[in-house]
C-alpha cells in the first residue's frame, strides 16, 4: 500500500497541473548562502525570466537551481497561491484601471454663452456623477447640480438660476442627453460635449416626442428637417 | 437551582459568555434544556449542512442573532465547483416562519439569492444588522430590498462578496426616515453611487461609525461625508488619485484632521503616491491599517506613511513593500499584533519582494506579534527558529510560500525543524497553515506539541500516512482540517475514525483516498456525511460494475462532516454522499 502511495504521489502532482521531479534526487552540494536567493531584497532576474515551461536547462544555474528552481517556473495550479478569487479579481481591476489610465480621451466641452471652449478627459472619471462635478468645478464653480427623480441631470447656475443639460455628440453625430447609457459606452461614442441651455434641450427628447412638439408648434419647416 | 424561580436561573445563563458554555448547561436536566433554549440570543453554526435549519428555530424561537457558515474553506481558493450549495434560501425561508423577533443575520461563504434578501427585509420587524462575508448570488437589487425595508437597520457590512451590479438605485433606497445607521460597508459594489444620496445619508447617521466606500466615489464627495462624521472610528476611502484639483485634497486633509476618533483606515484603490502625504495627519492616531488592495503603492510611499503609524496594531499590506519596507515596519510599530503581506503576482513561482528576512525583522521589532499571515519567496528553517522565540504568542500562523514544496533556502532541507520550532514555542496556537518542503516529520511536531490547534491546512506536505495519523492523533482539539496534494490515504482516513465527531469538518483534495476508503468511513461513522466530488469521472462511473477496480479509483475532493442532518437534498450531480 506505502509503494503504491509513493508512485501515486507523483501521479497526483501531474494530475494537479505540475510536473516535479523528486527533488531529493537532485539536491546537489553547495555551500550555504551560495545560492542568489540569499541577497534576500535585490530581485533575482533569472527568477522572473524562466517563464517558459518546465526546462531547467533555460535556467544558467543549471544543476545548482535545479533544487531550489524545480521546472515549472509558472505553471498554474488550480487555487495556488491559495488567494481568495475576490482579492485576486480586485487587483486585477485596479491595475487595469491605472494601466488604462495613460489612455486618455479628451473632448471638447461647449458651454452655451461661454466665449471659448474647454478640453476634458474621459477617462479620468469613474462615472457620470465624477464627470458632471469635474465639468462644475472647470466652469462654473457656482454651479450646483440638481438630480431629479428619474436620474436626469442638470447644472444650474446659481447666479442667473439658467438650467444647464449635459448633451454630447455620438459617432453618428446625433445630439444626446448624456447618462441614458453605460458609462463605458458612453465614453467610446462621445465626441464632444456640450453644456444646453435648458430651454433648448426639449429637442433631445426622443424622435417621436420631438416630432410632435414640433407638430403641435406648428414648426412645419424643422419638422421637414427632422424627417 | 431547581427550586430557583425561571427568571433567576435564566439570568444566571445570561452570564455564560459563550456558545459551547450554554450548549453544556442545556444537557445538564430537561428544565435547564427548556430554560436556556427559550433565553437563547444567539446562536452559531459554523456549517450550515450540519442541522436543519427548521430544528435550529424550533429550539430557539427567540433568538435574535443567527451566525451561519456555507461552504469550505477551499472554496475561496477555487477547489469546490461551483452549484455546490451553501443557500441560504432554507435558513431564511425557516427564520421567517420560527422567529420573527431576528435581529442580526450574518453568513459567511453563502449563496444568497436577491429573493432571500427581499424575503430576509419584509420578514423581520426589527431587524438590525446584515453582515455578508464572501457571499454570492445576489444583486444591487437585494440591497435595494434590504434599505427600503429594514426600517432600524443598523449594520450593513458586505465584506469581498460577489455581487452583481444593477444600478445606483440601491442606496437612495434608505428612506429619510432612516436615521440608525452605525456601519455601512460597500466597497466590494463595483458600480457608482449616487453622490448626493450617500452625503444625505450620511447627514442624518450621527451614530455612524464606520463608513467603508467603494472605489467610484470620489475625494470631494469624501471631504463632504468626513465632515459629517466627526466620530468615525473606521474609513475605508473611496477613489485616490490625482485627476483632481489640489483644493479637493486640501479639503480632505481638513476633514481627516477633524476626524479624531478614526482609528481605521482601508480602501485606497489605486491612490496615486502624490495623493498620500494628505493622509498622513491620521497615522499618528491609526491602529490598522488595510493597503493590501493598492498596488500602485511601491515601498517608499508605504514606509513613509507606516513609519508614522506608532500605535499601528494591525496592518494588512501587498509584498511590494519588501523585506526593506518590513524592516522600517519592525521599527516603527512596536504594537503590532497582526500582519498580513499579502502577494502582488498570483503565479506559483511568482517574483515576491518579501523572504525571510523581513519576517524575521518583524519578529524582532514586534513581539506582540500574534496573528500572521505571510507569503513569501522563501523561508528557511533558522529564521522561523528566531521568529518562533521573537514571538512566543502566535495564535495564528499562516505561512505561504509561494512554490509548493520549496525547500530551506539555504540549506535545502525540509522546512520541519522551523514549524516544529513554531508550534513548540507557541503554546496557544489555534490556527496553522503550512508550506514549502516537507516530511512526515512536521506533523509528528504539530501532533506532539499543537494542543491547542484548532485549524490545520496542508498542501502539498507529508510522505506517508504516518503525517496525517500523528495530527489525527495527537490534535485533540482539531476542529478543522484540510488537506490538498498530499500523499495521505486511506489508512490515514480512517485511523481515528472517532475524531471525526469532535470536528467540524475535513478536506481532501488530490490526496489519496480511495473510494473504498470512503465507503468504509461512511459505514462506520452513521452521523457523518461523507461528501465526495469527482468532476473528471462523472457519477456514472462509479455506479459501474468494474468488479473491485472501481473502488480503488481515487477520490478526487472529500469533504467529510458532522451532521445530525442526514444527507443534504441540494447536492449537484457531481457531488455523492455516501
Amino acid at each position: 500500500m506505502s509503494v503504491e502511495t509513493e508512485r501515486s504521489s507523483t501521479e497526483s502532482s501531474a494530475v494537479s497541473g505540475l510536473d516535479f521531479e523528486d527533488t531529493a534526487l537532485t539536491l546537489t552540494l553547495r555551500l550555504p548562502g551560495s545560492t542568489s536567493s540569499s541577497s534576500s531584497s535585490s530581485p533575482d532576474p533569472d527568477r522572473k525570466r524562466a517563464s517558459s515551461d518546465a526546462d531547467p536547462d533555460h535556467s544558467p544555474l543549471t544543476a545548482a537551481a535545479s533544487s531550489d528552481a524545480p521546472p515549472a517556473p509558472k505553471a498554474r495550479v488550480v487555487g495556488w497561491p491559495p488567494v481568495r478569487s475576490y482579492r485576486k479579481n480586485a487587483l486585477a481591476d485596479v491595475v487595469g484601471s491605472s494601466k488604462a489610465k495613460q489612455a486618455a480621451k479628451f473632448v471638447k466641452v461647449a458651454v452655451d454663452g461661454a466665449p471659448y471652449l474647454r478640453k476634458v478627459d474621459l477617462e479620468a472619471y469613474a462615472g457620470y456623477d465624477q464627470l458632471l462635478r469635474a465639468l462644475q468645478d472647470k466652469f462654473f464653480s457656482h454651479f450646483t447640480i440638481r438630480k431629479f427623480a428619474d436620474d436626469e441631470r442638470k447644472l444650474v447656475d446659481a447666479v442667473n438660476g439658467t438650467e444647464y443639460v449635459p448633451t454630447y455628440e455620438d459617432k453618428d453625430g446625433d445630439w444626446m442627453l448624456v447618462g441614458d447609457v453605460p458609462w463605458k459606452m458612453f465614453v467610446e461614442t462621445c465626441q464632444r460635449l456640450r453644456l444646453m441651455k435648458s430651454s433648448e434641450a426639449v429637442n433631445l427628447a426622443p424622435r417621436a416626442a420631438r416630432l410632435a412638439f414640433l407638430k403641435e408648434r406648428g414648426n412645419f419647416a424643422l419638422l421637414r428637417f427632422f424627417t | 437551582m431547581t427550586y430557583f424561580p425561571e427568571e433567576v436561573v435564566e439570568h444566571i445563563f445570561s452570564f455564560l459568555p459563550s456558545h459551547s458554555d450554554r450548549n453544556t448547561v442545556s444537557l445538564v436536566c430537561k428544565v435547564w434544556y427548556q430554560i436556556e433554549r427559550l433565553s437563547r440570543r444567539a446562536v452559531f453554526v459554523g456549517n450550515c449542512y450540519a442541522v436543519r435549519p427548521e430544528h435550529v428555530v424550533l429550539r430557539f424561537p427567540n433568538v435574535r442573532a443567527l451566525t451561519v457558515k456555507g461552504k469550505p474553506h477551499f472554496a475561496d481558493f477555487n477547489l469546490v465547483p461551483p452549484d455546490w450549495g451553501g443557500y441560504a434560501g432554507p435558513w431564511i425561508e425557516a427564520a421567517a416562519r420560527g422567529c420573527v423577533g431576528l435581529e442580526e443575520l450574518r453568513m459567511k461563504r453563502m449563496v444568497v439569492s436577491d429573493e432571500s434578501l427581499e424575503l430576509l427585509a419584509r420578514s423581520f420587524p426589527r431587524f438590525k444588522v446584515l453582515v455578508l462575508i464572501s457571499c454570492e448570488g445576489f444583486s444591487t437589487d437585494g440591497l435595494a430590498a434590504i434599505a427600503s425595508h429594514c426600517k432600524l437597520l443598523r449594520e450593513l457590512d458586505l465584506q469581498e462578496n460577489d455581487v452583481e451590479d444593477r444600478g445606483p438605485r440601491w442606496l437612495s433606497c434608505f428612506p429619510d426616515s432612516c436615521t440608525s445607521l452605525v456601519s455601512l460597508n460597500f466597497a466590494c459594489i463595483k458600480g457608482e453611487v449616487n453622490s448626493g444620496s450617500l452625503e444625505r445619508l450620511v447627514a442624518r447617521s450621527p451614530n455612524l461609525r464606520s463608513l467603508r466606500l467603494n472605489r467610484s466615489v470620489s475625494v470631494d464627495t469624501l471631504s463632504k461625508i468626513l465632515v459629517r462624521t466627526p466620530n468615525l472610528q473606521d474609513l475605508g476611502t473611496g477613489n485616490l488619485t490625482d485627476e483632481f484639483q489640489i483644493e479637493s485634497y486640501f479639503r480632505l486633509t481638513n476633514a481627516l484632521e477633524k476626524c479624531k476618533m478614526l482609528r481605521s483606515l482601508s480602501g485606497f484603490w489605486d491612490a496615486s503616491p502624490v495623493c498620500v502625504p494628505f493622509i498622513y495627519p491620521l497615522c499618528h492616531q491609526l491602529t490598522g491599517l488595510n493597503l493590501s488592495y493598492t498596488p500602485t503603492l511601491d515601498a517608499s510611499d508605504l514606509t513613509k506613511m507606516i513609519s508614522r503609524c506608532a500605535k499601528l496594531q494591525r496592518l494588512w499590506v501587498l509584498d511590494c513593500i519588501s523585506d526593506k519596507g518590513l524592516q522600517v515596519v519592525a521599527s516603527s510599530c512596536k504594537d503590532l499584533q497582526e500582519l498580513r503581506v499579502f502577494p502582488s503576482d498570483f503565479y506559483v513561482a511568482g517574483y515576491s519582494a518579501v523572504t525571510e528576512t523581513g519576517l524575521v525583522a518583524i519578529s524582532s521589532g514586534c513581539p506582540k506579534l500574534s496573528s500572521l499571515l505571510y507569503f513569501c519567496h522563501q523561508m528557511t528553517n533558522d529564521a522561523l527558529i528566531t521568529i518562533s522565540k521573537n514571538c512566543p504568542n502566535f495564535i495564528r500562523f499562516r505561512l505561504c510560500i509561494l512554490e509548493p514544496k520549496k525547500p530551506d533556502a539555504m540549506t535545502n532541507q525540509p522546512l520541519d525543524e522551523g514549524f516544529g520550532a513554531i508550534v513548540r514555542e507557541s503554546k496557544g496556537l489555534r490556527r496553522l497553515s503550512i508550506s514549502g518542503l516537507l516530511t512526515d516529520k512536521v506533523f509528528m511536531y504539530i501532533g506532539k506539541y499543537a494542543k491547542h490547534l484548532e485549524m490545520l491546512s496542508i498542501a502539498f506536505a507529508g510522505d506517508s500516512d504516518k503525517g496525517m495519523m500523528h495530527v489525527m492523533n495527537g490534535c485533540k482539539n482539531l476542529r478543522k482540517l484540510e488537506i490538498r496534494d498530499s500523499p495521505f490515504g486511506d489508512v490515514a482516513l480512517l485511523g481515528n475514525v472517532a475524531n471525526y465527531e469532535t470536528m467540524r469538518s475535513l478536506w481532501m483534495s488530490s490526496c489519496n483516498v480511495t473510494l473504498k476508503g470512503c465507503q468504509v468511513l461512511a459505514s462506520k461513522m452513521p452521523m457523518l456525511n461523507v461528501e465526495i466530488m469527482n468532476e473528471l469521472d462523472g457519477s456514472s462511473e462509479m455506479e459501474e460494475n468494474h468488479g473491485d477496480l472501481s473502488n480503488l479509483s481515487k477520490v478526487e475532493k472529500l469533504y467529510v462532516y458532522r451532521t445530525t442532518a442526514g444527507a443534504r437534498d441540494d447536492a449537484p450531480n457531481f457531488v455523492k454522499i455516501l
